[in-house]
């Protein structure tokens, strides 16, 4: 049973929003992105904003953590994290980011900068967390973050740049970074969209391996309805800046009420049953036998 | 005319030279049967856009043949190619950057007609506004520039461009992979029906189990520039006989088998099985 069900005091939520409101200015006009949405998440507890390209679902994210440009977006609502109320404190929101709260950003590939080392860069973000200071203790403390996103031969990686490491293992370096500061919360916006299915599976099983040990509260940004299933205990369908339907994962995946939903749920290609015992159809490399459309 | 449309043997792709080449296609066959779909699958870098770059001869393959109707094109100079172009098109993955910006929609679907030989003008512009509207596009979308249209418009424009040649053979390289998933079903089902229509080929390039389960009869599974297991698709996908397909299988996540909340040992199996 998820942790964060009605009986949940305030005490445990790491995050409260209460109709969170977002206009961005653009080009044509003002754009009401986020249009009075509700959501929390406790200790321990995935969350999940599912949606299609324009929904409005990174703008929320974007919008608890105050990332988005203050002259370009009015953000209006309630948003409480770690109890800190964020909205209607300009300088709390500072108190909690890269403290209570880290993000993960979606391309791992353009998050670093490609001209400073691997090193520098988590170096950086463990002396603002004040986790550390003094060269080697930095240095002993990069090192053990990178084992605890399980990067071979840490001490290796931290003189290497950007550029020398995968998308997979760049993107293990990003989770160390916002480990940097040791989050309650962690914000994870697209964290595997750039990357292959099979090194999606590992940076889902470390993001889940790290709230298991430590009760990391997660919100999820995805369009992925399949990374959505897997980790989520509650998900959020996004569409023209609302929640059409809200609820725990099963019920949404396997009983959608909303058309939206069905219709989203309906579009995934699917690919049903198989065997997944290892044995060798007949003459394998060479099938060339006439296949009926499926 | 024969069964098979392209017969691809023992394709070898190169990038660079000498010490630092790099073997991106390392020996591959396959055969393309004409009004099927073959998809090649795989992840990034194993070589399977390469594959499509050198079958569109965008490239210069380093060894084998690519038999297009009896005529390999892997050795044909740019002169003896140009007047075969218009058989085998492409539609590329990425809706963005695919279609020239200062172009209207007529103007980016006639031109490939004034290569074909299309001399009038006005027939041109007959023949662009029939394949807009082939593609599900409104007849207002003609005078519009590619920024106007959404990412499955503009993916439409651009299959509406393959199709202007009158091409037998259109390779869609992760034509769909831009885009939502509500349009990209739209955008398949588009595919399906032309094909249904005139009878052509499809050589699908994608990441995607699903897609390439959804729309294709025969699938090759690329690693490392080299074939894994090739087959038809429900065989392939339903019962894998390599351990690599087995873990690409696994790792594609489909919302409608899983169970559970979380599911810890389902996650760790997978990430284990794919670092294995």
């Amino acid at each position: 049973m998820s942790p964060a069900t009605d009986d949940t005091t305030d005490a445990d939520l790491l995050l409260e929003v209460r109709d969170l409101h977002i206009e961005l200015m653009t080009t044509n006009g003002i754009v009401r992105a986020v249009d009075g949405v509700s959501f929390h998440i406790a200790r321990g507890e995935t969350v999940t904003i599912i949606g299609e390209s324009g929904s409005g679902k990174s703008t929320t994210a974007m919008g608890v953590l105050q990332l988005l440009p203050a002259d370009l977006a009015v953000v209006s609502g309630h948003v409480r994290i770690t109890g800190l109320d964020v909205l209607a404190d300009a300088s709390a929101v500072r108190t909690v980011r890269g403290r209570a709260v880290a993000l993960i950003p979606q391309d791992p590939m353009t998050a670093l900068s490609p001209v400073r080392s691997i090193g520098s860069q988590l170096g950086e973000a463990i002396r603002i967390a004040g986790a550390a200071s003094g060269r080697a203790a930095v240095a002993a403390r990069a090192v053990r973050l990178l084992e605890q996103v399980h990067i071979p031969d840490p001490r290796a990686q931290l003189k290497k740049f950007p550029h020398q490491l995968s998308g997979g293992m760049l993107q293990r370096v990003l989770i160390a970074i916002a480990l940097a500061c040791e989050p309650q919360l962690i914000v994870a916006d697209e964290p595997t969209s750039a990357l292959d299915v099979t090194v999606q599976a590992g940076i889902l099983d470390l993001l889940l391996e790290l709230q298991e040990q430590r009760g990391i509260g997660l919100l999820m940004i995805t369009h992925d309805l399949g990374v959505a299933r897997l980790v989520s205990d509650r998900i959020h369908v996004m569409k023209a800046g609302v929640f059409v339907e809200s609820g725990d994962v099963r019920q949404i995946v396997e009983h959608p009420a909303e058309p939206y939903t069905q219709g989203l749920l309906a579009a995934v290609p699917t690919l049903g049953a198989w065997d997944e015992t290892p044995t060798a159809p007949p003459s394998p490399r060479t099938d060339r036998s006439e296949a009926t459309r499926v | 005319m024969s069964d098979t449309i392209l017969e691809v043997d023992d394709l070898v792709v190169d990038y660079g030279s000498g010490a630092t080449a790099h073997r991106a296609v390392d020996h591959v066959s396959f055969s393309v049967r004409r009004g099927s779909t073959f998809a090649i699958v795989g992840e990034s870098g194993c070589g399977k856009s390469t594959i499509a770059k050198a079958v569109m001869r965008l490239l210069q393959p380093t060894g084998g043949r690519i038999v297009l109707d009896g005529t390999d094109l892997a050795t044909l100079s740019e002169a003896r190619l140009r007047p075969l172009r218009h058989r085998f098109q492409m539609v590329f993955q990425d809706p963005y950057g695919s279609l020239d910006p200062h172009l209207s929609a007529r103007d980016i679907v006639a031109e490939p007609l004034r290569l074909k030989g299309v001399r009038s003008a006005q027939d041109r512009a007959t023949e662009a506004a029939r394949l807009i509207d082939r593609v599900g596009l409104p007849t207002t979308a003609l005078d519009r520039r590619p920024h106007e249209f959404s990412g499955g418009q503009r993916q439409r424009i651009g299959i509406a461009r393959a199709l202007a040649s009158s091409p037998d053979l259109l390779i869609c390289d992760e034509a769909t992979s831009a885009l939502d998933v509500s349009v990209q079903a739209q955008v398949l089902e588009l595919l399906r029906e032309i094909q249904v229509d005139t009878g052509i080929t499809y050589v699908v390039i994608s990441h995607n189990l699903g897609v390439v389960q959804q729309i294709s009869e025969n699938v090759l599974v690329m690693k490392q520039g080299a074939v894994v297991e090739q087959g038809p698709t429900a065989r392939v996908l339903t019962s894998p006989a390599e351990d690599y397909t087995r873990r690409l299988r696994r790792a594609a996540l489909d919302p409608a088998t899983m169970t559970g909340v979380k599911p810890r040992h389902v996650v760790r199996s997978l990430a284990l099985g794919a670092t294995a």
